[in-house]
This record gives structure tokens, sequence and C-alpha cells, in this order.
């Protein structure tokens, strides 16, 4: 098992696997209803994301890949959630039905849609870099910027939301590391700090919400401009 | 070639003559899980003999539909044994008979009568069954058709023993995602055809839920013995299908002794033994879904099995 090729060879095969999981939590974040399990699903696509960074971290033998891994780890599967659970109260979580624009069959063929659309639009990019993990990353990355948009568009949950706008920061992160993985550690720390920050303030601005109005249904208030 | 004649036919035996025992270890089990006895695991056996032994009643006004259905039901896994690997590696004598998508359309012909038999004898709940498994069917045939697709352009070939082979030959492309994908896709297909709790109830008694089973209401005696045996031959199958070809292609006989077809036999009944712990597991932590959220579990089954072939299509 020393030959180098070998050893590269399969970390590419799992870095592919951390690739496609991530897809298809993203998938499964658009299916979900209950707010739960959406958080549930946020935690998990944080955990294959520092799993792709660690292996990337393998291939390029460097330490700040695996730092890069850690943080991830601490803040978006650990912090966050923890945040977001102790923001609102768990009448919140435990709500079964969320509200959505579209129903859930035809929002997942357009979020199908929209994943063919991120492997036609990173396409060209791919040509430039031939670096196999830059392949599997890219693409699923800019897939997972797009389904956090959707996530964000359709909801009409305050949380669901949040939700979708830190998957599209995963998404981002996920081509992130394959593209700049000499970013300096710096960087990504302040980018960890940034989004910790954002899911406080999401979360303060929701209890607020939420104590004013009683529901976190964001998409009932847009009547309230007209008073 | 008489060898291998013989082999294909003692796969099709060890169908017929295990499929009751794995219903039977499926039904212990899941009452197990809920702290009670539960039937003792052969069962099945026992209904299938007693079923035999009893009259048959069939309505004057049924047509030769009714009467037919309950032989073809039988005999459609049948044929689907001799074409899958259930016991050796290597391709048998009527392996190259039909491909993954032929053995697909045999089992479908065997629930298209099912359900036309179902609709002949006028019996209020036997259509509305009916009409319930085609909204599963047509629901899960695109899910089937991807998965079938992609795991055929990935292997090279729409032939399972290839395919099976193709998995393994280096072990990483065991852990490719597009096969995770479709593995995924796969399971929860089986639980959409099979009746499986998400979908449906296979032990419920209330005709008014009922998908599946409401179809072989009617049935008495000999052919509804026919109908039980048929059922649990085709979930066998499809178990053999998606263990000895997509999950786990270990543990099947290589060489071309007897004895070593005898050893799989054990083997085979092992790997699928904890399949349906598995199954269990998911059976008992689940509620049955409503009858308008299927087109959701079949619709995140369709998802899946596409992001397997986009994976692969658009990016290796």
């Amino acid at each position: 098992m020393s030959d180098p090729h070998i050893i590269f060879s399969v970390l590419i095969t799992l870095n592919a696997l951390a690739g496609g999981l991530f897809l298809l939590t993203a998938f499964a974040t658009v299916a979900m209803r209950q707010v739960l399990a959406v958080l549930n699903l946020f935690i998990l696509q944080s955990i294959f994301l520092a799993s792709s960074a660690f292996l990337l971290g393998c291939q390029h033998a460097s330490v700040h890949l695996f730092a890069v891994a850690g943080i991830t780890l601490i803040t978006k599967s650990m912090l966050i959630p923890f945040l977001l659970r102790r923001t609102l109260n768990q009448e919140v979580y435990v709500r079964r039905e969320i509200s959505q624009i579209l129903n859930i069959p035809t929002s997942l063929l357009i979020v199908v849609a929209l994943a063919i659309f991120a492997y036609f639009l990173s396409c060209p990019l791919l040509s430039i870099a031939d670096e196999p993990f830059v392949k599997s990353n890219l693409p699923i990355g800019m897939a997972g910027i797009l389904l956090g948009a959707y996530v964000v568009v359709v909801r009409r949950e305050a949380v669901p939301q949040v939700i979708g706008i830190l998957s599209m920061e995963n998404g981002a992160f996920f081509a992130g590391v394959a593209i700049a993985s000499d970013l300096p550690l710096i960087a990504e720390l302040a980018a960890a700090f940034d989004v910790l920050i954002i899911a406080f303030v999401m979360g303060l601005l929701t209890r607020k919400i939420y104590q004013r109005v009683g529901t976190t249904a964001v998409g009932q208030m847009a009547s309230l401009k007209e008073e | 070639m008489t060898n291998r004649i013989i082999f294909n036919l003692i796969q099709v035996l060890v169908v017929m003559a295990f499929s009751p025992l794995i219903m039977g270890i499926l039904n212990r089990l899941k009452e197990n899980i809920q702290s009670k006895r539960g039937p003792s695991i052969f069962q099945p056996y026992r209904d299938i003999r007693k079923l035999f032994h009893k009259d048959e009643v069939i309505s004057e006004q049924s047509s030769w539909i009714f009467r037919a259905t309950p032989y073809l039901v039988f005999v459609t896994p049948i044929f689907v044994a001799l074409l899958i690997p259930v016991l050796t590696s290597y391709p048998l004598f009527f392996a190259f008979m039909g491909d993954m998508l032929g053995g697909g359309f045999i089992l479908a012909l065997g629930g298209f009568f099912a359900t036309l038999a179902a609709v002949d004898t006028a019996n209020p709940y036997g259509p509305m069954g009916a009409s319930r498994t085609r909204m599963v069917g047509f629901l899960a045939e695109p899910v089937f058709m991807i998965v079938f697709f992609t795991v055929s352009f990935v292997a090279g070939s729409t032939i399972p023993y290839i395919v099976q082979k193709h998995w393994v030959t280096p072990l990483a492309n065991f852990f490719e995602p597009s096969h995770v994908l479709v593995m995924i896709a796969f399971l929860m297909l089986i639980i959409a055809e099979g009746g499986r709790i998400p979908v449906d109830n296979p032990s419920g008694h209330f005709e008014l839920a009922m998908i599946d089973e409401s179809k072989g209401l009617e049935y008495s005696g000999k052919a509804a013995a026919l109908m039980k045996w048929g059922g649990a031959m085709k979930f066998f199958v499809l178990l053999c299908i998606f263990l000895n070809v997509l999950v786990t292609p270990w543990g099947l006989a290589q060489g071309e002794t007897l004895a070593e077809i005898l050893l799989a036999v054990p083997l085979v009944l092992l790997k699928i033994f904890f399949f349906v712990l598995v199954l269990v597991v998911i059976e008992s932590s689940f509620a049955k879904l409503r009858l308008f959220r299927i087109t959701e579990f079949l619709g995140a089954a369709f998802v899946t099995s596409v992001a397997a072939m986009i994976i692969r299509l658009l990016e290796i």
C-alpha cells in the first residue's frame, strides 16, 4: 500500500464520495419538512465539508488544511447549531409542516436542474485547472451555493432560511478549499468567525421576530408593509 | 454445460425454498423489536401449506385473467432468478437470456397481471389497491431506469454478472460516489416496490389503507398460496439483485464444484439476514407516509439517482 499512486487514487475517490454526499445533503435540505431535520442535515453537510478539507490536507500534506477542517468541524457542526438551538425555543424546531412557495416534488426537480446547471457553469473553468480535486469540488461547491440560494428563496420559515444562507457559505467553502488550498490561515479564521457572528445575529433577529409576532413564518409578513 | 444448467436450477430451488423463511425472519424480528414474541420464523411455510389444502372459491363474474394471475405471479420471479447472480459470481447457462432491464420487465409483468386481476372481480378494495400500486409503480419506474442506466454506464454492460465484478475489481471502485448514491436510491426503490413501511404497511389489516395487500384479498386456497409465495420470491429476488450486484458482491461461489455452490447458500442467506436487520430498523423507526407523501419519498429517490448520474457523467 506504500505506492503513492494507489493512495492518491483512494484519496480522490474518498473526496469524490464526500462531495457526492455533500450534494445529497444539499438536496435533502430542500426535501425535508421539519426544521430540526434541516438543522441536522446542515451539521452533516459541514462534516462532509470538513472531511473533504481533511482529505485535501492529506494530499497536499499541509497542516493548515487540517486546521481548516478542525475549524469547520468546531464552528459549523457544533457552535452554530448550538447557537441556533439556544436563541430560539423548542417549539420552532418540533413543528413538522414548513410552508413552502412550491411543493416538494416540484422543488426537487428544479433543484436537479440547478445542479446540472452548476456543472455546466463550472465546465469551462475545469479545463483550466486539471487537478482532480478541483474537478470534483468546484461543481459540487457551486451546486451547493445555488441550492442554498434556492432554499432561501423558497422557504417561508426563518430558521431554514438562515440554514440556506449558511449552506451557501458551505458550498463556497467546498469549492474554495480545492481552488485556493494555500489561502492564509488568518483568512479562514476570519471567515469562520464571520459565519459564527452571522448565525448569531440572524438567530437573535429571528428570536425578536418570534417574540413580537409569535411565529417564525416570515413569508407571511409581506402584508405588514401596507399598513 | 450440463453443470451450469444444473447450477442454474439449484439457484431457482434456493429462491423457492428460502424466500418464505426470509419473510418469516422479517416478521419475527419486527415483532421482537416491539418487545413481543412474534410468530415462528417457519410460519410462512405453514401458511402456504395450509392454503394449499384449502378449497378455492372463484367468483363467477371473473374472467381468465383472475385465474391465470396466481401462476404468473408465481412464475415471473423464477424466470428472473435464472438471470441474476444468486449463488455464483460467474454467468450461468441462462444468464445471457436477458439483462437487468429484461429482469425488470419480467417482474413488472407479474405486477401488471396482479393489478388487472384486482380490478377483474369488482371487489371495491381491489381496484383501489391496484390504482395505488400503479401510482407507486409509475413513480418508481424513472428511478429504476436511471439507476439501471447509471449502473450499466459505469460498468459498461447490462448483464448483472459483469456489473457485479466491476464494483470490486479495484476496491476503490466500491467507494465511488455514484455507486454509493445508486445504492441509496435502490434501497429506497426496494422499500417502495416491496411495500415496506415508509411507503406501505405490509402487516396492516385495514383495507382502506392498504396499497399492496388489497390486490390479493379475493384469492383463496391454492391461488392465495401461490400469490403469497410469489410475493415472497419477488422480494427475495429483489434483495438478491440489491445485495449480490450492488452492495456486497462477495461470498458468491467462484469455482464450478457442487460443494462451493452449496457453501454459497448459507453465505447469501447470512447477507440477506443482515440486510433484513437493517430493514427492520428502518421499518420500526419510521411511520407510514401519507398517500400523497409517497411522491416526495420517490422524488427523493429520483433525485438521488439523478445525482449519481450527473456525478458520473460530468465529472470523472
